[in-house]
């Protein structure tokens, strides 16, 4: 089995998601990517939904230093401090659980905890999570500050690359939203507009 | 192969189920008539599709119609957001328990539950529905789009008078053919049939190729060819077993009456008929039109000099045709009786004589004498309570049936009278009509079973139909038929209406599956002896 990434460590948790800090600067994961964290016995999936970077300190705003420098990275070059001093993090949506070999799409009985890991879920996690689509409801009903057809569109498409047939996962799982979304038909064209291949 | 088509969604006994397709399924792939079985929670139900449209689950998606040009988005959205319904209306049911199935499917007194199972129906439900070929049934066509044995009862066919109809064209003879085949094999009635247009007792003709066989080719030994144009039979190399001749003394004054419009007499010159019959006797039509005037009439004879010119100018018309006489030397009637007596059917062929006037005098004036002598046999044989005395079941196969049976001729012909007092003596009717819409409502709500090819008036559906239930959703079924070589049958032979296809008929192989096996078998022993 391939090494699992890890991305990050978790910072802040509810039962709805949690926010979980890069160890590099800008080393997050993708938006609509599917993130796990937690033990054997009970893991957590996440979708991740939002990203930032911000200064370390709440207080001290980031200033531009660009002015005299060729290059973005020639900023970084001449002022090393500045990888320590910002940070970046990243929050995921729960959208299920695994207890022993089991998979469930829905909120699991405790949140994540602070400082678990989270790793980047491999292609057969993925191929594996995406057998059902419960999920699609708890994105479509969660309160984001992204738009929930975004983040639906994101991580399907994420999802899809692990699948052989990705058109018939798509076609699939715009069947499952077309049911969702029966009463509001623009979501729905929102969406399939952006998952189409 | 069992293939889902889709769940029931909602429905009512009275007007059928709703059908939600699935997504799998194409709508286009659907057709009315087309047989399909729904698997309930207890019970199967059989039944037909009616109607098929399409739905949608947001009333926006039809005034905003999506981007259908994407496969993508066209593809998510069948089945989904847009799908298609049929309409089913179930007529057969049966338990799951053993004493149901032994029992066999009854008619439906319920709807099968939300969300049961919609599927085409298999050849062991069709078997199951209509049964299998045996002595009794005969396979009659495949249901529609079904590779499957259509099976009919002609013994339960032939208790009752039945009706074949259809526009011009749509393959009323061959249906004819191929049932009078059917009764000729699993029945035990005979057939008497008046052949209008020659195609039932030598050969046949069909649109763009050769001449097929008719039932003398194929059942020689049970077939007798009657013709009344003894010229034209032989030209034509058909050999008759006998030649029918009229003569004037044996038209009465009934058989004038039935011809009054195609003569076109007044309903005092229909009138001055029974009154000259009772004056000149048997010799009536030959005296009537001797008469030079009014003037020259027989005493206590009160006939208006017009009224006599309009009915000596109709009989004129009955004298010019050919195959009348002053006196027959052979009686028809008689020759024809002993044919059916020894189960041998009869084809009356009219040759050239086509005329409606010739038909109807000829075919009402036989089907009197010969139903008269029925009723008196059965009489008898219900005097004498022995069942072996009565004669054969007689089926009579009568052709532009309107013209005998319509509302103002009904009351008075023998056609009314054996059509509505169905099988009390023994005889029945095969009633061929392309105006269905011109026999006395009375006659057809009398009719057993009814077998109908396309019709495109609305009068004609209406009247085929009326009656039976469901006709709403049969109305469709039936203008939705291919304008060749599918039907429609419902009524007292089949346990539900279904649309079918009547088998092949006409080539080699087809009379070698007609022609009973073992007659061959005989025949080669024959040649040997």
């Amino acid at each position: 089995m391939a090494e699992i990434e890890r991305v990050g460590e978790i910072i802040e948790a509810s039962t709805t998601g949690f926010t979980a800090q890069c160890y590099e600067l800008y080393q997050m994961p993708p938006l609509g990517s599917l993130v796990k964290t937690g033990d054997s016995a009970a893991e957590l999936y996440g979708i991740v939904y939002n990203a930032t970077t911000t200064s370390l300190e709440p207080g001290r705003r980031p200033i531009a230093r660009g002015k005299d420098e060729d290059s973005e990275e020639a900023i970084y070059r001449s002022s090393p401090q500045l990888a320590k001093l910002l940070r970046s993090e990243f929050g995921a949506l729960v959208v299920g659980y695994k207890e022993g070999d089991r998979l469930y799409q829905h909120l699991p009985p405790q949140p994540a905890r602070i400082h678990g890991f989270v790793y980047q879920c491999s292609p057969d996690e993925l191929k594996d999570f995406g057998k059902s689509f419960d999920f699609l409801n708890i994105i479509l009903n969660a309160h984001l500050p992204v738009p929930g057809e975004e983040l639906v569109a994101a991580s399907l498409r994420r999802m899809s690359q692990a699948h052989e047939d990705r058109r018939a996962f798509l076609v699939a799982a715009g069947k499952e939203l077309a049911i969702l979304l029966s009463g509001n038909l623009n979501q729905l064209n929102a969406i399939l507009g952006r998952i189409k291949l | 192969m069992t293939e889902r088509l889709g769940i029931v969604v909602s429905g009512s006994l009275n007007k059928g189920v709703e059908v939600r397709l699935d997504s799998s399924a194409s709508i286009e792939d659907m057709a009315v008539g087309r047989f399909v079985t729904i698997e309930g929670e207890k019970r199967r139900f059989f039944g037909m599709i009616t109607d098929v449209s399409l739905g949608v689950t947001d009333p926006n998606l039809t005034l905003t119609p999506p981007d259908v040009s994407d496969p993508f988005i066209a593809e998510v959205l069948a089945g989904t957001s847009t799908f298609g319904t049929l309409h089913v209306s179930p007529s057969l049911v049966i338990g799951g328990d053993a004493a149901a199935i032994l029992e066999g499917p009854q008619p439906v007194k319920t709807i099968p539950s939300h969300f049961s199972a919609v599927k085409l129906s298999t050849q062991e439900d069709v078997e199951l529905v209509f049964g299998t070929e045996d002595e009794k049934r005969f396979f009659i066509g495949n249901p529609l789009d079904m590779e499957v044995k259509l099976c009919l009862n002609l013994e339960e066919l032939v208790k009752r008078s039945n009706g074949i109809f259809g526009k011009s064209g749509t393959g009323k003879t061959f249906l004819t053919r191929i049932l009078l085949i059917g009764m000729l094999q699993k029945s035990q009635a005979v057939n008497l049939v008046f052949d209008m247009h020659n195609e039932y007792g030598w050969a046949g003709t069909r649109e763009g190729g050769p001449p097929v066989k008719a039932l003398k080719q194929l059942f020689a030994s049970r077939v007798a060819v009657f013709t009344l144009d003894e010229e034209n039979s032989r030209h034509r190399g058909v050999s008759t077993d006998g030649v029918v001749r009229i003569g004037y003394d044996e038209i009465e004054p009934e058989d004038i009456t039935l011809l009054r419009q195609t003569l076109n007499l007044t309903d005092l010159a229909v009138e001055a008929v029974h009154q000259l019959y009772r004056k000149f006797g048997r010799n009536w039509i030959q005296d009537t039109l001797g008469l030079k005037g009014a003037e020259e009439l027989p005493e206590g004879l009160n006939i208006h000099e017009g009224t006599l010119l309009n009915l000596q100018r109709g009989l004129a018309t009955i004298r010019r045709l050919p195959f009348i006489e002053p006196h027959s030397p052979v009686n028809a009637v008689k020759a024809i009786l002993e044919h059916l007596d020894r189960g041998i059917n009869v084809v009356l062929e009219f040759g050239r004589y086509r005329d409606i006037t010739a038909y109807i005098l000829v075919a009402n004036m036989l089907s009197r004498r010969i139903y008269d002598q029925y009723q008196s046999r059965v009489e008898k044989a219900d005097a004498a309570a022995k069942e072996s005395l009565k004669p054969r079941p007689l089926v009579i196969t009568i052709e532009e049936a309107h013209k005998f049976l319509n509302p103002e001729v009904a009351g008075q012909t023998i056609f009314g009278k054996i059509a509505r007092e169905m099988r009390k003596y023994n005889v029945t009717l095969l009633v061929i009509d392309q105006r269905p819409s011109g026999i006395d409502s009375e006659v057809m709500s009398q009719m057993g079973t009814k077998i109908t090819c396309l019709l495109d008036n609305d009068r004609d559906i209406d009247s085929v139909l009326a009656g039976v239930p469901g006709r709403n959703e049969l109305k469709s079924v039936l203008a939705k038929l291919a304008a060749k070589q599918q039907a429609l049958i419902f009524g007292h032979a089949v346990p539900m209406p279904v649309a079918f296809q009547p088998r092949e008929y006409g080539s080699a192989e087809s009379y070698r599956g007609f022609a009973p096996q073992k007659d061959a078998e005989e025949e080669i022993e024959k040649l040997w002896d």
